[in-house]
């Protein structure tokens, strides 16, 4: 038998993988958009809470602009009255999600080429603010139950399996059933996007993109085509954090401060990699909860998670600034 | 050209004391993070308002005039929404939040508007002493945090000594307000006391929860807002704590609360000082004056809800003011100076309430100098998932001012010296 002490250390620190891997959800979304073009998405957060009241909007049979309908109208509609499974949801808000990747590429970005990232990085904040009133005249702001069939709760499997290590004091280890299928799912993810952009011709494209826009011109790429089609990935994985957060809370309107959580990440694992995110969102994750653990909670009144995933980030900023995984920073003169 | 412009401007201005109305502004927030917990507050405010015009032609003879201003939550938003709106003849501010409220004490009794702060914002200011236009009535934190230990005591036959509750807290001034007095009622009744903070927005709160698991406290309180509640209630559920031991303040009682964990959420807890539903003649008016009328708010769709009926009572609470205040002052156009006099020397009875239409809604209370909290009474609600409703599981009644006079004593004394504030009662 192991001392409590330590296995509730062994806990916190699953549980902070765990968390790590719903952070680097987020973060992938940031790395895609900036890898093939150079834009910091302020939008990303914004995008997981669209995608998921998209989604939820759709299961329910909600009436999209219903206030605004009723209001213009005078009906009383609210409800289609069906519900969509959520499968089949889920392909409805995908494709939502191209949709709105074509209208960023059409309306805004396309008028943008060649313009320093500060301006570009202000457009996705207008971007961002413009979703997020829009998804409420869409969908409305109250909050939606997000249940697409996802098990929630410590799973008993693992407790009961565990619980002969410790004593009458170790119950088992906590992990949440929610945060193992959120492990696959990133784990997936990660491979298709990887596949995709290794031996795909659209994958390969986008990496030419990345790599120098002009040049990729000059061989006959289109860069508006590839534009939506890295805004379209980044509303799909937009479409998983979305979900895997709002299961976790309701969809909602603060679903969209989860991009607070991936800056830490993205410093950390760099914003042009993505297994970067993978591995700077685990860091992130263990390193907060188990500096709560140890440190936080016991001597400083707990509540440091927050900034210690900064403060943790900075460090790595200063001696990495391109960050563990990110392309080293060569200017010549 | 010019000076008939001049003198239409004169006109229009000297003629506009004969349409001058009762002023409410609505700091509300309608956007946002948190605006799935604003909406309902504000559009149950502004419905009570709409149907005094509507039914009564407002308040004394003068109709009522909501000016609302998008604060999103935000304190310096809601500051410069005090600034733009207060030269309009405002009668009294509810800052819908405990860090605007903070801005504002020094500022509105400078310009000498009273506030209200039902619930929430600065305890001490109860005292009418010292905070001469902030009033807390009908019930403060401190009372709320009373409030959950006097249920403890209520289900455990008196004696929680080696029991232990532990606190879920916003890490902001409002969730660390009902910290010094469960310390002192820890003291006083020998239960543990353990602290748990949980960082703004409070989307992640596996390190509170996994703690909670490993130190099993009996019970769980929490002082929470907007998407904390929800994630606190889910993971509460997760790691399988008993919900009937889990219990919130006023502000972490909502359906809003506890509709995303579905049927984990049955038996949650939480304290409120006014009562719930939508079992009340008065909703009746607001039905055929406002919201059949297309004069609601909103849609029309959150009456009865908790945070509807508390925007709905604190409008209520405000318009008596106003009818006590016209008649100590004998003018139905009252200043914002008369609407302070009119809330100091407030009272609500049951009689009043029924007649309002409002039987047992709130507590009957009077107001004077000496205490703007009122009574601090409330009453344990419980969620029932499957019928997706709240019911009080208990009366309504009183904290334990015993432990919390002295507190507020002490807080009270240390701003007025802080402020140079010599106070008193006339």
């Amino acid at each position: 038998m192991f001392p409590d002490q330590f296995l509730f250390g062994v806990e916190v620190l699953l549980n902070g993988l765990m968390a790590g891997v719903l952070y680097a959800l987020v973060a992938l979304g940031f790395v895609l958009i900036f890898k093939a073009s150079g834009i910091f998405n302020y939008a990303q957060g914004v995008m997981a809470l669209f995608a998921a009241l998209t989604l939820v909007g759709i299961m329910d049979g909600q009436v999209p602009f219903s206030h605004l309908i009723n209001a213009l109208f005078g009906t009383d509609v609210h409800h289609f009255g069906w519900h969509v499974p959520a499968f089949a949801a889920i392909l409805l808000a995908m494709a939502v999600m191209v949709g709105l990747a074509w209208m960023v590429q059409h309306f805004i970005f396309r008028h943008l080429v060649g313009q320093e990232p500060i301006i570009l990085f202000m457009a996705t904040i207008g971007l961002a603010y413009f979703m997020e009133g829009f998804g409420d005249m869409m969908w409305g702001s109250d909050i939606k139950k997000l249940d697409v069939g996802i098990p929630q709760g410590g799973s008993f499997w693992i407790e009961e399996a565990t619980a002969f290590l410790g004593g009458s004091n170790f119950y088992g280890f906590f992990i949440d059933q929610l945060d193992i299928v959120a492990a696959v799912v990133a784990v997936v993810l990660v491979i298709l996007l990887v596949s995709f952009a290794q031996y795909t011709k659209q994958g390969r494209a986008m990496r030419a993109v990345a790599d120098d826009h002009q040049a990729a011109l000059s061989v006959g790429i289109s860069l508006s085509f590839i534009w939506v089609l890295v805004w379209s990935l980044a509303g799909f994985v937009a479409l998983v954090a979305g979900i895997m957060w709002g299961a976790k809370s309701g969809v909602q309107f603060s679903l969209s401060l989860i991009a607070l959580k991936a800056l830490p990440v993205l410093m950390l694992g760099g914003f042009t990699s993505i297994p970067g995110a993978i591995v700077g969102g685990l860091i992130v994750g263990v390193g907060e909860k188990l500096f709560e653990f140890l440190i936080g909670a016991p001597f400083l009144g707990g509540a440091t998670e927050n900034w210690f995933a900064y403060m943790l980030a900075l460090v790595f900023l200063v001696f990495r600034p391109q960050g563990l995984f990110g392309e080293k920073i060569i200017e010549r003169v | 050209m010019k000076r008939l412009a001049t003198a239409t401007v004169a006109a229009v201005m000297a003629a506009a004391p004969v349409m001058a109305d009762l002023v409410f502004p609505s700091l509300s927030y309608r956007t946002g993070a948190y605006a799935a917990n604003g909406i309902p507050f504000a559009d149950g405010y502004a419905d009570y308002f709409t149907l005094l015009n509507e039914r009564d032609g407002g308040i004394g003879g003068v109709m009522t005039r909501l000016l609302e201003c998008e604060t999103g939550y935000n304190t310096e938003k809601g500051v410069e929404c005090y600034e733009a709106t207060k030269g309009e003849g405002s009668l009294v501010y509810q800052p819908l939040s405990t860090g605007i409220t903070y801005q504002l004490i020094p500022k509105a009794t400078a310009d000498g508007i009273p506030m209200h702060t039902m619930g929430y914002g600065r305890t001490s200011a109860a005292n009418g002493k010292v905070f001469s236009n902030v009033f807390n009535y009908p019930a403060n934190y401190w009372n709320g945090a009373s409030l959950v230990v006097n249920h403890l005591l209520d289900i455990n036959g008196g004696d929680i000594k080696g029991k232990t509750l532990a606190l879920v807290y916003h890490n902001s001034a409002y969730g660390k307000e009902p910290i010094p007095t469960l310390e002192a009622l820890a003291a006083k009744h020998g239960f543990n006391l353990s602290l748990l903070a949980v960082d703004h927005p409070g989307q992640e709160q596996k390190s509170q929860w996994l703690q909670i698991r490993r130190e099993r406290p009996d019970y769980v309180t929490m002082w929470g807002w907007g998407v904390m509640n929800q994630v606190a209630i889910q993971e509460a559920a997760n790691i399988r704590f008993p919900m009937e031991n889990f219990i919130g303040v006023w502000w972490s009682g909502s359906e809003n609360d506890v509709l995303p964990a579905g049927d984990a959420a049955d038996g949650y807890k939480h304290i409120t000082f006014h009562n719930l539903g939508d079992d009340y003649p008065i909703f009746d008016d607001v039905a055929k004056y406002v919201v059949d009328a297309g004069k609601a708010a909103g849609a029309g769709d959150q009456v009865g809800t908790v945070l509807y009926n508390r925007g709905f009572y604190a409008a209520m609470l405000a318009a008596e003011a106003v009818r006590k205040a016209q008649e100590i002052h004998g003018v139905a156009d009252i200043t914002p100076a008369m609407m302070r006099d009119g809330m100091e020397a407030l009272e609500i009875t049951e009689a009043r309430m029924t007649e309002l239409g409002m039987p047992g809604f709130g507590p009957s209370f009077a107001v004077s100098c000496e205490n703007h909290g009122g009574p601090g009474t409330g009453a344990v609600a419980q969620w029932d998932a499957s019928a997706k409703k709240w019911s009080l599981i208990s009366d309504f009644s009183s904290p334990d001012m015993s432990v919390i006079q002295p507190l507020i004593d002490a807080d009270s004394a240390a701003f007025a010296a802080e402020n140079n504030i010599t106070g008193g009662c006339n």
